[in-house]
């Protein structure tokens, strides 16, 4: 039997142990449904005279569409309808347009170019799944093919093909100021000079595709008075549901979705893709309509984790100590931006991994190439920086002759450190997982490390932020022209924050339902004095739980909105111009609010 | 648009496969192909009787085409196979994967028929031709008509060996196949997916030729790429089944396909 | 599209049907006879979700050509079951927890099935090479696999 061990001897103090299910062994609620069979998976849903909607893919991995030729198909035994670009009304969208983040720079069907292998370029509706397939090779279309780039590197030297126009530097915009985004704490130039070893490594994980046993897929059919019920295997019902009220320019009130239940998912199913398309072959056809993707769809044009690209360099001292840590990264995010750049602010937020380090800087660049759009997987902008930082750890180890496991513990950051972000490092535990490892795994630890403890040693001095220099390099367009020095944060500072600045933090909204709020008695574990529902009512760095993104460069990327909330006016009521329009980018609003909501 | 023809027996079924018409073995190749909507075949052409036979005959061992991986196994005369067909898929794919559409499976797959290549089978066709395998592997694209079963000689005890290499254990996809057959004065060396086919490897043949010592086994794997040309596919690259391939035959060779 | 007719016992059921040119069997029990409980993952061969016994023995039903299986007995998830009462399977799987998305589970509980009629004390090498056709993407295969040799303990009548 396999077997879990709850180690709750460790931090015993801060947890509350009266609960009754974790640590537990349960029957699952939906369990019964799954070994009879009955479990209702989206495909499981039956209607009467349901046609099969199948796409016709691109085989280039960037080319012009010249023309598209669907007469044939037309004609083929068993086809209602095919259809193209044209038939789609807002055939631009970005994922997180609904949370204000990004560009629109995505089309449901390509129309103009294609710019990876598989995009979508037409979609053929017929009785059966394998007559839908017949007319999808009969599609002609014809494509000059365009020169591509499939490397992040290639892709921002300033001879590279622009893949996609919305882009045209091929990096996302950061603050609308730079192709990438920046970290910087202290010093790390000025630490690397003195330290008695400097050890650096590039580190490459390739995509990862996420591969659920069920294939992405959606069933939609016409309900009475005139909506659309949509049954989906989502894993984000609710922005499948905004999405395809924008593409298809719909009221959300005219669409009913039904999800819940995903044959897996792992990231691979946030993407909104199979809806949308599903919902317009019943507009277009009248009838219920399914649209699932096959295993080498799932495996070509279902998004996976991008691939990515880290270069860390460390100074480090005789005795372990890491005194600098430099990262440049790259994020393959394919030929558009769906979740990509929103995981590097993610990933931004965690670096330089679970250590204190007193000098940290990185450049991380969110890069569009002609490969398959990369989307979420398990451990969100996390998974690839933590294996670079992790290989690296072992290397640093190497280098100074120690125990990597003491390394770690040497390292590791403990509760009251400050994170180069500028948030205090609370409930740290790296100390203790390295110990209890080390044990299960009878691996040697000194004494000395074996009686360390995250809750000790930690803040003081270790909270303080550090006198951080900054730089301008990057600036959006200067790549493409040249003028920039390379990719790593440039070694030639042209600003300095003083020490303790925790720069102008953005709030959270403050929370507008009371019923949103988070009773603070009822989470499981016990809390500081600072509960995390209570809305921050202004920036007091650097205690306060002010959710915000990493701002890197405090002098430099002040944020422009007001830093204190403003209260929603009671009287009005939101009126939007157009169902569903909240999301799309509106004039006046930023494309970039760090993905909290802002009003 | 598809069709299925089916026919009483293999010898009628043969008459109706074509350029455009595939007949229908175990189908875990063929179904594959008309759910995925290839475009290269319209008709699917079916024989009710199928030959499952496994015995013995003149020449040594009969294997009816139809036989499954699992009659493979079942079948005690077939021993020295048992280590091939317990490599080929997972136990769902051994009871339809069939013997006879192994010998067209393409690249990656196709292990039974190296094993066979090996075993110098030939080919028992349904109008009574016979050929050596190597000749059926060398046109088995535009070969005309139907296999009825493969006949071979029993080899000496421990004379056969076979390996599989596979990224996912146990039921992989092979990146290479080797099987061996040591047959004193004229050895048999076959590599599964480092050419079109699988084929044998003259230069580990010649090595081999007066036994199999320590130094023959070094030009033997010194010699085993002579004439094959492997390619990339997603399992890996030409370039990495050239650098593994001398290490497996010499495994193979020295500790006896033990993996 | 000329049709094809077709007879096969689905879990001790007649089941006469009219199949497409070139179905295959999936679809056919999916869409045609409206047994859901046997799933689609891959259509392909390669994850096992479609797995149902054919004469007693485990077949991918998505590989299978549906007009093959004329007069054979067919057995899914959906038959599993005797009235209310769970197969062992059944209720070893729940109880050990060997089901996350349950995609794979119909799959896994034919081919263990397909194992336990055939061989009813098998080893764990046995069990882990009789699913080894059979892709979860969630449980991790450990539960799977200690499922299936608690229910062949129980049918046996022995002690867990
Ligand atoms: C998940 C999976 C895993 C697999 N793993 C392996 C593996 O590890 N090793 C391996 O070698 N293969 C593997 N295969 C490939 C395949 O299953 C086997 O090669 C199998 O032996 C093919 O036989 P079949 O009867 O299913 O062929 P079919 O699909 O019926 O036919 C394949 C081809 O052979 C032709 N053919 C079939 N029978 C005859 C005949 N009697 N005369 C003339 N032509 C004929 C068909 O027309 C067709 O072109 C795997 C397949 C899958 C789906
Ligand atoms: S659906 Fe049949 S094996 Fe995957
Ligand atoms: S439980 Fe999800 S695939 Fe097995």
């Amino acid at each position: 039997m396999s077997s879990i061990e709850f180690r709750k001897d460790l931090f015993a103090d801060e947890r509350d142990d009266t609960l009754k299910e974790i640590g537990k062994p349960t029957i699952r609620q939906d369990i019964l449904g799954h070994v009879t069979g009955r479990t209702p998976f989206y495909d499981d849903h039956q209607f009467e005279g349901m046609l099969h909607m199948r796409a016709v893919r691109s085989p280039h991995h960037h080319a012009q569409i010249r023309s598209i030729d669907t007469s044939a198909a037309e004609n083929m035994p068993g086809v209602r309808r095919v259809a193209t670009a044209k038939d789609v009304p807002v055939n631009l969208n970005t994922l997180l347009s609904l949370i204000n983040f990004g560009r629109d720079d995505e089309p449901l069907c390509a129309h103009d170019k294609v710019r990876y292998m598989g995009e979508t370029v037409a979609w053929v509706i017929a009785d059966t799944e394998r007559q839908a397939r017949d007319a999808c090779a009969a599609v002609r279309v014809d494509y000059s093919v365009l020169p591509h780039v499939l490397d992040v590197e290639e892709a921002i030297a300033p001879s590279a093909p622009v893949v996609n126009e919305v882009y045209p530097n091929n990096t996302f915009d950061y603050h609308e100021k730079y192709d990438h985004q920046k970290l910087r704490f202290g010093d790390v130039n000025a630490a690397f000079a003195k330290a008695d070893h400097v050890i650096e490594a590039e580190y490459q994980m390739s995509p990862i595709e996420q591969a659920p046993i069920e294939t992405c897929g959606a069933i939609a059919a016409p309900e009475t008075n005139d909506r659309f019920v949509c049954h989906t295997n989502t894993q984000a019902l609710f922005f499948s549901l905004g999405t395809t009220a924008k593409l298809l320019d719909m009221a959300s009130s005219r669409l009913h979705f039904i999800g819940g239940t995903a044959g897996g998912g792992f990231g691979g199913k946030v993407d909104s893709i199979v809806e949308p398309t599903a919902v317009l072959g019943a507009v277009l056809t009248g009838r219920p309509v399914r649209f699932a993707w096959d295993r080498e769809e799932e495996m070509q044009v279902g998004a996976p984790r991008g691939g990515e690209r880290w270069r860390i360099k460390d100074g480090v001292m005789a005795d372990g100590r890491i005194v600098a840590r430099e990262f440049t990264g790259f994020f393959d995010s394919g030929a558009y931006m769906r979740l990509s750049p929103y995981a590097i602010v993610k990933c931004t937020g965690h670096l330089p991994g679970p250590y204190s380090i007193p000098n940290v800087a990185s450049n991380v660049y969110c890069v569009v190439t002609n490969r398959t759009p990369a989307t979420a997987m398990r451990g969100f902008g996390i998974t690839a920086a933590d294996f670079a930082i992790e290989c690296h750890m072992d290397r640093v180890a190497e280098a100074v002759g120690m125990n990597p496991v003491e390394l770690r513990i040497l390292n590791a950051y403990r509760d009251g450190d400050m994170k180069a972000h500028r948030r205090l490092a609370k409930n740290t535990a790296l100390i203790e997982c390295c110990q209890v490892a080390a044990g299960k795994a009878k691996w040697a630890i000194s004494t000395d490390a074996a009686a360390q403890s995250s809750k000790v040693g930690g803040g003081g001095e270790r909270a303080a932020i550090p006198e951080s220099v900054t730089d301008e390099e990057g600036r959006i367009g200067t790549r493409r022209a040249g003028q920039t020095q390379g990719a790593a944060p440039a070694t030639n500072s042209t600003g300095r924050v003083a020490a303790g600045t925790a720069g102008a933090a953005t709030s959270g909204a403050p929370v507008q339902n009371s019923d949103m709020e988070i009773d603070a008695e009822r989470i499981g574990h016990r809390m500081g004095s600072t509960p995390v529902s209570a809305p921050p009512v202004a920036p007091s760095p650097p205690v306060a739980p002010t959710p915000q993104a990493p701002a890197p460069n405090p002098a430099a990327s002040v944020p422009t909105p007001p830093a204190t909330p403003t209260p929603p006016p009671a009287s009005e009521p939101y009126q939007p111009e157009k169902p569903f329009s909240r999301g799309v980018n509106r004039p006046g609003a930023s494309r970039f609010t760090s993905g909290f909501r802002r009003r | 648009m598809l069709s299925v023809e089916t026919f009483p027996t293999l010898q009628e079924a043969a008459g109706a496969v074509g350029p455009r018409a595939k007949f229908l073995g175990g189908g875990t190749l063929v179904m594959r192909a008309v759910s995925y909507g290839d475009q290269s075949f319209e008709k699917i052409v079916r024989a009710k009787t199928v030959d499952r036979a496994i015995g013995s005959h003149a020449a040594g061992l009969r294997v009816g085409a139809g036989a499954t991986m699992a009659d493979v196994l079942a079948a005690r005369d077939l021993e020295f196979l048992h280590p091939v067909a317990r490599a080929i898929g997972g136990p769902a794919i051994r009871n339809m994967a069939t013997v006879g559409g192994n010998l067209f499976a393409p690249n990656p797959y196709g292990d039974f028929a190296a094993a066979l290549l090996a075993l110098d089978a030939s080919v028992e066709m349904a109008d009574g031709r016979t050929m050596p395998l190597a000749d059926l592997l060398a046109t088995r694209d535009h070969v005309t008509g139907l296999v009825a079963g493969v006949v071979f000689q029993r080899p000496e005890s421990s004379a056969f060996r076979f390996r599989k290499i596979s990224r996912v254990k146990p039921k992989g996809v092979p990146v290479i196949s080797i099987a061996v057959h040591l047959k004193r004065g004229d050895p048999r060396v076959v590599f599964g997916n480092m050419a079109p086919v699988p084929a044998r490897s003259v230069g580990a043949e010649r090595a081999l030729a007066n036994g199999s010592d320590g130094a023959a086994i070094d030009a033997a794997c010194a010699a085993c790429l002579e004439g094959l040309a492997p390619e990339d596919d997603a399992l890996a690259t030409e370039w990495y089944r050239r650098e593994v391939a001398p290490i497996h035959l010499r495994r193979l060779l020295e500790d006896g396909g033990q993996i | 599209m000329a049709k094809t007719p077709v007879t096969f016992t689905l879990n001790d059921a007649e089941t006469a049907l009219f199949v497409d040119p070139g179905a295959n069997l999936n679809e056919v029990l999916r869409r045609g006879a409206g047994d859901l409980t046997t799933k689609h993952g891959c259509g392909q061969g390669t994850c096992g979700a479609c797995t149902v016994l054919i004469d007693g023995v485990p077949h991918l039903s998505c590989l299978t050509l549906a007009e093959t299986v004329e007069r054979r007995r067919i057995d899914t998830a959906g038959g599993l079951a005797g009235g209310p009462n769970l197969h062992a399977l059944q209720t070893a799987f729940m109880e050990g927890f060997a089901a996350q998305c349950g995609f794979c589970t119909a799959g896994m509980l034919m081919a263990a099935k397909g194992l336990l009629d055939a061989n009813p004390n098998p080893t764990r090498d046995e069990v882990a090479e009789a699913i080894s056709g059979n892709l979860c993407r969630c449980t991790g295969y450990e539960p799977i696999i200690d499922a299936i040799l608690t229910a062949a303990a129980r049918m046996q009548g022995r002690a867990v």
